[in-house]
């Protein structure tokens, strides 16, 4: 495939940005296939659901956030957690289930979260962030700070009824709010093209009054462009937008999905489609990057993620007693 | 100073007194002002039960109207408290809450746990309970059982104007997430209420009325009945102490257990129904921690195992009345005499 290469492919981003984008998403990736392996050693417990193959969207979408800013995500989490900045040891920690874990080992895969980075958390219910995306978006509002809220969301999500009212909401009050939606093909084992009753889920955006953009989620640019709009048109008090990302995910619905739903998407994806490969091959044709950097940045991501299994393994699981603790602020 | 004010102004007061106090204190939720968008008043209602009323104007941006869409009002509130705000929001009948209890059960009381201590989220979700009101199935339950079986979550039962204040201001102010449970048939009763403000603990019971025959532990809309069964009772001869816990979630076990080692006989008055209901939460802390204690098996005054009937004679029927409450704590003390 080849793709003519714009003047302004860096579209805002100097090389320090570019740098950036690319080791959130080679992180991403690192972490999400290095916990497909760990995970079958059988040593991480529970549920574990992988964001590998859409990294695009988190690192493009987060790429323009800051502290005044919040996310919401989904079950698959990992990755909107690692470009919003939460501490890939302490997330590696966390799916190990170890005190040493950002949420001290009681949230696990599904639940990571750091509300100091504005991460609100990965979340077990599908269509549980955007109500609470809202939220963040008004006391933003409230507080002048200028911040905005994403809540991300699958096409799963798209059909809860908590992820319309949202939207709604946020047009109402004119929030600050970014809705993105991943729509990777499947909401668990049921194809989005059979599920979601409308073409394009960026099309139910007319029926909350907000704008609506389809974005392939597969170019870091085209998402890092549509989501600059978003944000600084929701900053400006120009209310929400909504994005949806075309994706798929490299993985299961969960570790250990056979996918006998599934054609031979994936394939074709890592093949033809792969933001990493796209965004290398880009940067390294148009000067801004070279070869050298790029893979100086593998090389790191590969010492960190690795470290984060190391330390993970090394880790004390939680006391006994934690179980009884931070049930409540104070309860008496 | 104390005045007489209504349970409607004193839940008002203490909110507006609260706003007044702390600017991150906002309220939300359907017509909480009532007007928005039409060509009338801008706080046409202030909230279907008017306990909102005139707050709009007082504190300009600070009081929401939403549209009808709970779980997203809801989960904006819970939202909000995560990034410093205390939001007030109006879940306008606990009969709704299966359209939005997502928001309250698994997002706002699990985030302080499942973050690992590392979430604090203040806030309150007001809503109206209870049957007299004729108001059938589906707006008059009495649910704050299903809610006092959430960790996370605090429960409020307020009995009186007095009471109303005192944990409405204390809920404002708490740290956690509360459920503020309002009876509605209660707004329009009259108390005596200081006019400054002040809180009342969570978790520590109101002895309303000492006695020394039987405790009758009564919640919320009950304690007014109880005590008039009280009454009731002492003119036959029978010392009723009355025990308003006043939290359902923290519950103040300790005072209760203390009555009980008084009087040995124990009755406990719930609206709700009755499989795990509070009735059956107090009987199973006497059956367990109090067993030593009780000359008679527990009295359990609640409603029946059935929705709550549209008719009035039925309706009369449902909810527990003095007679009842009456009849079971003369059981208790005959049993033992």
């Amino acid at each position: 495939m080849t793709e003519t290469i714009p003047t302004d492919a860096s579209r805002g981003l100097d090389p320090d940005g570019l740098l950036r984008a690319y080791r959130t998403m080679r992180t991403i990736r690192d972490f999400e296939e290095r916990v497909h392996d760990e995970f079958a050693t059988g040593d991480i417990p529970g549920f574990v659901h992988l964001y590998a193959g859409e990294e695009a969207s988190a690192a493009g979408v987060c790429q323009h956030l800051d502290e005044r800013d919040t996310i919401a995500s989904t079950h698959r989490g990992h990755g909107h957690c690692i470009a919003k900045g939460v501490d890939v040891t302490g997330m590696m920690a966390e799916i190990f289930g170890r005190a040493t874990g950002v949420c001290k080992g009681k949230g696990g895969s599904m639940h990571i979260a750091d509300l100091s980075r504005g991460m609100l958390g990965a979340n077990g219910i599908v269509g549980g962030g955007p109500p609470l995306v809202c939220g963040t978006a008004l006391a933003a509002k409230q507080q002048n700070t200028g911040g905005v809220a994403v809540a991300f969301f699958g096409d799963g999500a798209s059909n809860q009824g908590t992820t319309l009212e949202s939207m709604n909401l946020a047009s109402v009050w004119n929030l600050p709010a970014i809705f993105v939606a991943e729509n990777n093909g499947y909401a668990e084992a049921t194809a989005s093209t059979w599920s979601v009753a409308a073409d394009n889920i960026a099309d139910r955006a007319a029926g909350f009054g907000m704008p609506g953009v389809i974005v392939d989620g597969f170019d870091f640019f085209a998402v890092h462009e549509a989501a600059g709009e978003a944000v600084e048109r929701a900053r400006a008090g120009g209310g929400p937008t909504l994005i949806e990302m075309k994706l798929t995910r490299y993985f299961g619905h969960f570790e250990g999905d056979q996918q006998t739903y599934r054609g031979d998407e994936v394939r074709n994806a890592r093949e033809t489609l792969d933001c990493l490969t796209r965004f290398r091959r880009r940067v390294v044709e148009t000067g801004e990057l070279t070869a050298e950097r790029l893979d100086a940045v593998d090389r790191e991501v590969a010492a960190l993620v690795g470290g984060s299994v190391e330390r993970a393994r090394a880790a004390p699981a939680p006391d006994g007693a934690d179980l009884l603790t931070d049930v409540y602020v104070r309860y008496e | 100073m104390a005045r007489t004010i209504s349970y409607r102004e004193a839940i008002n007061e203490a909110i507006a007194q609260e706003m007044a106090r702390d600017p991150a204190v906002i309220v939300m939720g359907e017509d909480n002002a009532g007007g928005a968008g039409g060509p009338g008043a801008e706080d046409a209602w202030g909230g279907v039960m008017g306990v909102t009323s005139g707050l709009y104007h007082r504190f300009p941006g600070r009081v929401l109207d939403t549209p009808i869409s709970e779980s997203a009002f809801i989960g904006a509130a819970i939202g909000a408290a995560t990034r410093g705000m205390r939001p007030v929001a109006e879940l306008m009948f606990v009969d709704f809450m299966g359209v939005c209890f997502d928001q309250i059960y698994n997002q706002a009381a699990k985030f302080r746990y499942m973050f690992g201590g590392n979430a604090v989220t203040p806030v309150v979700i007001r809503t109206m309970y209870g049957a007299g009101l004729r108001a059938a199935a589906q707006h008059s339950q009495a649910l704050y059982p299903l809610f006092t079986h959430i960790p996370g979550l605090k429960v409020v039962l307020p009995s009186s104007p007095y009471e109303a204040k005192g944990l409405m201001t204390q809920a404002i102010r708490d740290d956690d997430p509360v459920v503020f449970f309002e009876h509605k048939a209660m707004y329009d009763t009259t108390g005596e209420v200081p006019e400054e403000p002040y809180t009342i603990p969570f978790g520590e019971a109101e002895t309303a009325r000492e006695g020394s025959d039987v405790t009758v532990v009564a919640f919320g809309g009950m304690v007014a009945r109880a005590l008039e069964a009280a009454d009731a009772l002492a003119s036959s001869g029978i010392e009723a102490e009355v025990i308003d816990p006043r939290t359902t979630s923290p519950l103040d076990t300790e005072t209760i257990l203390e009555s009980l080692a008084e009087t040995g006989r124990l009755v406990v008055v719930d609206e709700s129904t009755p499989r795990c209901s509070m009735a059956a939460d107090v009987a199973a802390l006497a059956a367990g921690e109090g067993f030593a204690l009780l000359r008679a098996p527990v009295q359990q005054v609640t409603a029946p195992h059935t929705p709550v009937p549209f008719s009035a004679g039925l309706e009369d029927l449902y909810v527990p009345d003095a007679q009842r409450i009456a009849n079971a704590a003369k059981a208790a003390v005959d049993w033992s005499r």
